[in-house]
């Protein structure tokens, strides 16, 4: 009897969390598939069916591939950026002293705990015909009329990025701690100069944490919504914040639930697919 | 290792710049002494800070996402702790899906939670309550929770258990006089985290609120979307304010890069 | 009837069998060892009679009542983990008392056992502090008074000074042994160091992969080893090849050439001989001849390693002064009959 209460233990403990997921979490997410799978009309209000239609749609209007081709561009290119200025910062903090390496890697990685509401307001308020980023652009003489970042997607990436960027910092600042500060010195001993032991020797270390940094930071940019409403405003759409017009605007919830499955899909397929493929990849590498 | 050189420092600079800007200026408008959006060149003047309390909505959001994110936060530990510690001390079937599970929140965008919550809740007549938003923001911080609990949990040593059992303690004495105690830091820090992402949380919220029942970021939210003001900067800063507070206890607790990146330094 | 009966004990893990059968009776106030290599099942035993392991088949009883029936926490067991498994949020004194408030035992009387338990073990100073302030050492101390406070049936100890360094363990091993004499106390102690058992107990069971080869006091069984794996495990000892020749109540025993009379008792036959270091004395003549290739000082001895016709031979000779041969010099190995310790087949 001893036996079978402490077999039992791990699920007893479980329960609480199991019993909130299936309510919360499984339940309503199976309802939206269903969901999409109603039809929708004016009058009609939603109507208890189940076809592909709103799938149907979907795939074979321009709109939508116009919003879903947008959203997908701006997650790469947002990851790109990323990349490229996320992973050298990380490994320029990896090599300063106590104590402004503890402090500077606050100040990087703090923005993540303030509202992405603020921080893309701050982005709102130095973007603008007369906002800072032009006026500075201007009195340095880059440009000579005002660009336009609001309601732009150049804005929109600059200011994802900014939200995204930390995201990567973080995984490649992982890695960077796994790291053995002696194979670096090996090298050096061995006659390398320092751009070929960071070509050669730390790259394809920090390799697997630049690839799930961007995993992160594509699938978090292909969600975004808050960023992409502010700057973007309501002619520049993205997946998720047409979902939001769909859903309160429009009111036509089989076709946002729809999108928002698909969204879902492609999400779940970015980042299950990526991670296998780099655990495949990396795993010779580190046992 | 190499120390950084003058480019790679102009580089981590700018990246710094980049990184401070949005949050600096917000901080800077908010002090402005002009009834206009534009920066403090005459001065620094409280008037917009005032005039957040005059303006209720903004203070009975503040109040209610706070509620919020103590409620969402409690009850996240409070589920988190025992699958933490089955997952921590028990081998057992299903253990690899109830980790992966736990953790899923994280993979679904926040839109979906938005409109599949919100069309749960209107089902089933939660619809703009402030129960729901507890539900929900419950489901989403749970993995942040859970992470911090979990690492807690998995560094508890079994045999003081055992030592505890032995000398005479039930299962629940043991856990309240032994285990508790032990895996508290974790636990706060657990909360602490959970709290600041529901607090910050808005994509999800902003389909389940009501006018109402709201949190803070929605009410800027929406409130940005029509017009950009000092006033939403001044609400704004304050925020900013607070995290950074929080920000401090939280290093001090538990230590900021061990909280967002995990343990693993050499 | 014995204090303590294991009677058939086994702990199966899908096919490894880690406790094989294992039957032990220990008297009240008895010290007995669970001695053998790790992977042996000593723990796995402990933990069985403590009752966090459930055993596969077998029966426990204590005081004449099934052990097995009751659950860990009312078993009454004192238990001194190898890791001390002190409570890091309390302080000494909270620790100790831990027991006796579980047990619903007033203030003041706990207060009082609480002192005397540190007294005992000679931490009396030592109450307000904490675990972590303290040296490994003094950890353990603790741990033993919070385990001796609660008044046990039986104290379990699980490879307790494993951690402390060589000079802190003699020490330990002394107050122990004084310890449990002193309250009189029933005490199991699991150990992989065989200098320890035998220090200590007053019973050694030698495990082996699961199975119990001996159960004897120390001396018998370093003296008389049950099997060539407790011969080698306690001490050092020297297996060497042998031919016996058996004529009626008599045995010749050859070992590379030279003989020696024993009893009869071995079959006809290849043999192995097994015979202690310290046993060996060399002989002006006849004997085992052979050859010292090294001779190591080692303080308090001198090692010597001898090749002969049936191999290497270690040989432990006291460094009294007395005259000892040097490397490279012819010499003759002898023993008494009785010191050596004859099996049929070629041995293992």
């Amino acid at each position: 009897m001893k036996a079978t209460r402490s077999e039992l233990a791990p699920y007893l403990l479980s329960a609480p969390a199991v019993l909130l997921f299936a309510v919360m979490l499984a339940t309503p997410l199976a309802a939206t598939a269903l969901l999409s799978l109603h039809s929708f009309g004016m009058y009609k209000g939603i109507q208890d069916v189940y076809r592909l239609d709103n799938y149907r749609d979907i795939f074979s209007d321009s709109y939508f591939y116009e919003i879903f081709g947008r959203t997908f561009r701006l997650a790469l290119i947002v990851t790109g950026l990323a990349i490229v200025i996320g992973a050298p910062e990380a490994h320029i903090l990896n090599r300063m002293r106590k104590p402004w390496r503890g402090i500077f890697l606050l100040v990087v990685l703090g923005p993540l705990l303030i509202s992405v509401v603020s921080r893309t307001l701050g982005w709102a308020l130095l973007f603008g015909s007369t906002g800072l980023v032009n006026q500075g652009l201007q009195s340095l003489g880059l440009i000579a009329a005002p660009l336009q970042f609001m309601y732009s997607e150049t804005g929109m990436v600059i200011a994802l990025t900014h939200v995204l960027a930390p995201f990567m910092v973080i995984s490649v600042w992982a890695s960077l701690q796994r790291l053995d500060p002696q194979i670096e010195n090996a090298a050096v001993s061995l006659g390398a100069p320092g751009a070929t032991v960071l070509r050669r020797i730390v790259l394809p270390q920090v390799m697997p944490g630049v690839l799930s940094g961007s995993i992160i930071v594509f699938a978090l940019a292909a969600s975004a919504f808050a960023t992409p409403a502010i700057i973007g405003g309501r002619r520049l759409k993205v997946v998720s914040t047409l979902v939001y017009d769909e859903f309160l605007n429009t009111l036509n919830w089989p076709l946002g639930a729809a999108l928002a499955v698909l969204l879902v899909l492609a999400n779940v397929a970015i980042i299950v697919g990526c991670n296998r493929l780099v655990e495949r990849r990396y795993a010779e590498v580190f046992q | 290792m190499s120390r950084n050189g003058p480019l790679a420092l102009l580089f981590h600079a700018l990246f710094i710049a980049f990184s401070v800007a949005p949050i600096a200026i917000v901080c800077a408008v908010a002090f402005t002494p002009e009834g206009y959006l534009s920066l403090p060149t005459r001065g620094l003047s409280l008037r917009w800070f005032r005039a957040i309390a005059d303006n209720p909505d903004f203070v009975d959001a503040f109040w209610t996402s706070l509620w919020l994110g103590a409620l969402s936060a409690t009850l996240a530990i409070a589920v988190s702790v025992p699958s933490a510690l089955a997952l921590a001390r028990y081998r057992f079937v299903g253990r690899e899906a109830l980790a992966a599970i736990l953790q899923s929140p994280l993979m679904i965008p926040q839109v979906v939670f938005g409109i599949a919550f919100l069309r749960f809740f209107t089902e089933t007549g939660l619809g703009g309550t402030f129960a729901g938003l507890v539900l929900g923001h419950v489901v989403i911080v749970m993995p942040f929770a859970l992470r911090l609990v979990l690492t807690a949990a998995t560094g508890l040593e079994r045999e003081i258990e055992h030592a505890a059992i032995s000398l005479g303690a039930s299962a629940w004495r043991t856990f309240r006089r032994v285990t508790l105690p032990m895996i508290l830091p974790g636990l706060a820090s657990g909360w602490v985290l959970a709290f600041i992402t529901s607090f910050d949380e808005v994509t999800m919220t902003v389909f389940i609120a009501s006018p109402r029942t709201t949190t803070l970021p929605v009410r800027l939210f929406l409130y940005i979307q029509d017009n950009i003001d000092p006033l939403v900067a001044a609400v704004s800063a304050a925020l900013i304010g607070l995290t950074v507070a929080a920000m401090v206890v939280l290093d001090r607790l538990y230590g900021l890069e061990r909280l967002l990146v995990g343990e693993g330094r050499r | 009837m014995a204090f303590l009966v294991l009677d058939r004990l086994s702990k199966r893990y899908g096919e490894t069998v880690a406790v094989d059968q294992l039957s032990l009776a220990v008297e009240k106030g008895e010290f007995v060892t669970l001695l053998g290599p790790s992977g042996c099942g000593k723990t796995t035993t402990l933990l069985m009679i403590a009752g966090f392991v459930e055993p596969s088949s077998g029966a426990i009883t204590l005081d004449a009542a099934d052990l097995l029936a009751t659950p860990p926490r009312r078993r009454g067991l004192g238990i001194v983990f190898q890791s001390y498994a002190l409570f890091p949020h309390m302080t000494v004194a909270e620790n100790v008392a831990f027991g006796l408030e579980m047990q619903g035992v007033a203030r003041a009387e706990r207060e009082k056992r609480v002192r005397e338990a540190l007294a005992l073990v000679g931490l009396a100073a030592f109450a307000e502090r904490f675990p972590r302030k303290m040296s490994g050492g003094q950890q353990q101390r603790v741990a033993l008074a919070r385990a001796l406070v609660i008044r046990p049936r039986v104290l379990l100890l699980d490879e307790p000074l494993s951690n402390l360094d060589a000079k802190l363990r003699e020490e330990m091993q002394l107050e122990l042994r004084q310890i449990q004499r002193s309250v009189h106390i029933t005490a199991i102690l699991v150990t992989h160091d065989q200098t320890e058992a035998m220090a200590l107990s007053d019973r050694i069971v030698v495990m082996n992969k699961g199975k119990a080869e001996q159960i004897a006091s120390p001396d018998v069984a370093y003296e008389a080893p049950a099997s060539p794996f407790v011969a080698s495990f306690l001490g050092k000892t020297n297996v060497l090849p042998a031919d016996v020749r058996a004529a009626g109540e008599e045995a010749a025993v050859t070992v590379g050439g030279a003989v020696w009379r024993t009893a009869a008792g071995v079959p006809s036959g290849a043999a192995s001989v097994s015979v202690r270091p310290e046993r060996i004395s060399f002989a002006a003549e006849g004997g085992l001849g052979g050859i010292v290739r090294r001779a190591s000082f080692h303080g308090a001895q001198w090692l010597l390693l001898v090749e002969t016709a049936a191999g290497v031979v270690t040989v432990i000779r006291q460094n009294s002064g007395g005259p000892l041969p040097k490397e490279g010099e012819q010499v003759a190995l002898s023993w008494r009959a009785e010191d050596m310790r004859v099996t049929a087949g070629s041995g293992e």
